[in-house]
């Protein structure tokens, strides 16, 4: 994983609430064993029609949404499937961040693992966004994970929060299986006082 | 005397194995449970490190998602299924995991089959690269779903960075009335605490009428706790869970049996335990329940009519509701009984054990399906389906017109062939129904099998309490 760093962009707005994993990469897509190739499934069954055609007014398929690195969307983003397909899709078409006012518990955990960005907002904030958005969509907002700091198209600068933890792997660009390795003879103490285990081996 | 503490807390207690100042809880997994399509990626990490299974004992995997559920001695059509089936056996073999797949007398829908094999029991931490994994919290076990850089953390060490997780209580008081199952209290649940209602929290359920379930029952509502938004809910255990696992493959036998009874008493809440948040509901007053829209929150009683989106004040909201009914193609206003349906899909790790086929044989027994409706059954496991063989459900499912078919996610998934045509309706025992769930342009209305099998004798959306 690469550091995250700080960086501005233009925005998506996607004001649907509850987008479920299912719309972020449907599951027709989650055959297969690799983690590439899934930003041309990004949203897919909004983003084409029967006929695979792109739908010229599906937000990613406007001028506008090119090159933009991050998402604004509904209350409670990424419910649903546990699918980290999801982070992984929305990573590759480019986005580094999604705001929202909320974000279901295992996708949050999924993107923070993927260098993927979950900015919460309070709802005044969210809303005026939107209206912002709709007036200018070329508006920018600059991000600084470590401030923890989304600086809105008007120059202010809102605090977002972020697990201290997971914000340090981004940081540094490393992932957590690094850390719990390192908790190995932990690991091992654990198991030397365990009761009552199941062993799947066994009869099977 | 030491602090109250809640199941959830018992649990997290007795599987800390490492606490930094600023860092998430190491969190020890008694079962994790693997299938094909979120774990292709996570062994395929551990290879790149160098890596192996610590606990393949603690390990077990099954094929249910992509397979097929038809004839099973018939070569799997779709190749990218076929390869990622392959997959799944190749990384077991090479890591030393069993696994229950396409042709094992044991394969089944992976929530199913734990419980039935006995694995999954109370006080355990269960694990799986799949969000309905708060199905195993039936047993009064902490479970939850994980996504797949957290199956390779899991393969490779047993453990898990968490955070403690909110405290829900979900009281149900009452009894449930005839035609109302245990579908209905997570239905009506969900629709009133909306699908980000539990977010950051574990739901623990009580009350009369959660204890008056069987585990079967319990299962069923466990298992759509993260469409209310939580990660895990659980039943603290009782004699009804002892019963269950009493004498199955996997259970403890003889002194250890014994063991395992004295520290499974010892997990339900303590009096005067807190929790983050609270709820009751009313058995005695739910009815039969049905979604409307496109996310299970979008609930009513079978006998109410659609919300009108012009009558929600909150703009986002309103486009919401409104979003969704244009694309299940309803009318706000109106009620959904009557409507034609195309399809009635029995099945899913919500609704496809043993007593749900048996409920739905039951409608169905002596009666037939309308000739405009295609039913599939859909068995969640080999066992299940053995069972209903012994007990000659299959000929009943089939003489009323039914499909009945091989184990697996099927048409709650739709990865597998099984699925709506664009534009078709189905009632749904399964637990989403989000745009294009059950197949590309498909439209579901959840509900129980009861209402599921109601629906299929009469090719509309049926109140079942006029058919008992």
């Amino acid at each position: 994983m690469k550091p995250f760093t700080n960086f501005e962009s233009r925005i998506v707005p996607l004001p649907v609430n509850n987008v479920d994993t299912d719309q972020i990469i449907p599951a027709r897509f989650l055959k297969t064993t690799s983690k590439q190739g899934l930003d041309q499934q990004l949203f897919y069954d909004w983003r084409y029609d029967d006929k695979g055609q792109p739908k010229p007014d599906f937000i990613l398929n406007r001028p506008e949404a090119r090159g933009a690195e991050v998402l604004l969307a509904g209350d409670n983003f990424g419910c649903g499937s546990s699918r980290e397909h999801a982070p992984w899709a929305l990573t590759q078409f480019g986005f580094r961040a999604v705001i929202s006012t909320s974000f279901a518990d295992i996708f949050r955990g999924n993107a923070l693992k993927n260098s993927l960005l979950p900015v919460v907002v309070p709802p005044d904030v969210h809303e005026a966004l939107f209206a912002t958005m709709a007036r200018t969509p070329e508006a920018r907002v600059k991000i600084d994970l470590a401030a923890q700091t989304l600086t809105l198209p008007d120059g202010r600068a809102v605090e977002f929060p972020v697990d201290s933890f997971a914000k340090q792997c981004l940081l540094d660009g490393v992932d957590e299986l690094g850390y719990i390795l390192k908790q190995r003879p932990a690991i091992g103490a654990f198991e030397g006082k365990r009761e009552g285990s199941i062993n799947t081996l066994a009869g099977s | 005397m030491s602090k109250p503490k809640t199941i959830v807390e018992k649990i997290w207690d007795a599987h800390l194995v490492h606490e930094q100042p600023g860092a998430p809880t190491l969190l020890y997994i008694d079962l994790h449970l693997v299938h094909e399509v979120t774990s292709p990626q996570a062994f395929q990490g551990l290879r790149e490190r160098g890596l192996k299974v610590r606990r393949p004992d603690l390990t077990v995997a099954t094929a249910d998602h992509s397979i097929p559920t038809t004839d099973r001695s018939l070569p799997i059509v779709d190749t990218i299924a076929a390869n990622q089936l392959a997959q799944l056996e190749k990384n077991c073999r090479d890591f030393g995991i069993p696994c229950y797949g396409i042709h094992s007398t044991q394969q089944g829908i992976v929530h199913v089959i734990g419980p039935e094999l006995g694995l999954t029991q109370p006080g355990m931490t269960v694990v799986c690269g799949d969000s309905h994994t708060a199905t195993h919290g039936a047993f009064g076990s902490l479970a939850f779903g994980i996504g797949t850089s957290e199956v390779e953390h899991v393969l490779a060490t047993q453990c898990l960075l968490q955070r403690k997780s909110k405290t829900f209580h979900v009281r149900v008081d009452g009894t449930l009335k005839n035609g109302v199952t245990a579908k209905d209290i997570i239905l009506g649940l969900i629709a009133r605490i909306g699908v980000g209602g539990g977010t950051g929290c574990v739901l623990e359920y009580g009350g009369p009428a959660i204890r008056a379930l069987s585990m079967e029952q319990r299962m069923t509502v466990c298992n759509m706790s993260i469409e209310g938004g939580a990660r895990a809910g659980l039943v603290a255990p009782d004699e009804t869970t002892f019963q269950y696992i009493a004498g199955r493959r996997h259970a403890p036998k003889g002194a250890a049996w014994d063991a395992a009874l004295e520290r499974w008493r010892r997990l339900p809440s303590d009096e005067g335990a807190v929790y983050d948040k609270q709820i009751t509901i009313d058995a005695d007053r739910l009815e039969p329940m049905i979604t409307y829209g496109t996310n299970p929150g979008m609930g009513i009683p079978i006998t109410a009519a659609v919300p009108d989106p012009s009558s929600i004040p909150d703009p986002l909201e309103r486009e919401s509701v409104a979003k969704a009914l244009r694309y299940m193609g309803l009318e706000g206003g109106k009620p959904l009984l009557g409507r034609p349906v195309n399809v009635v899909f029995i099945g899913s790790c919500t609704n496809s054990r043993i007593s749900d086929l048996r409920t739905a044989a039951s409608l169905l027994k002596g009666r037939k399906v309308n000739p405009k409706v295609r039913v599939m059954v859909v068995p969640g496991s080999q066992d299940v389906k053995r069972q209903a063989e012994a007990e000659g459900l299959p000929e009943i499912f089939r003489a009323a017109g039914c499909e009945w078919r091989e184990p697996g996610c099927s048409m709650c998934i739709a990865m597998n062939g099984d699925q709506l045509e664009p534009g078709e309706y189905s009632v749904s025992t399964s637990n989403r129904n989000f745009e294009g769930r059950q197949g590309k342009g498909g439209r579901t209305f959840l509900a129980s099998p009861l209402t599921a099998a109601a629906t299929a004798v009469t090719g509309v959306v049926t109140d079942v309490r006029t058919l008992l």
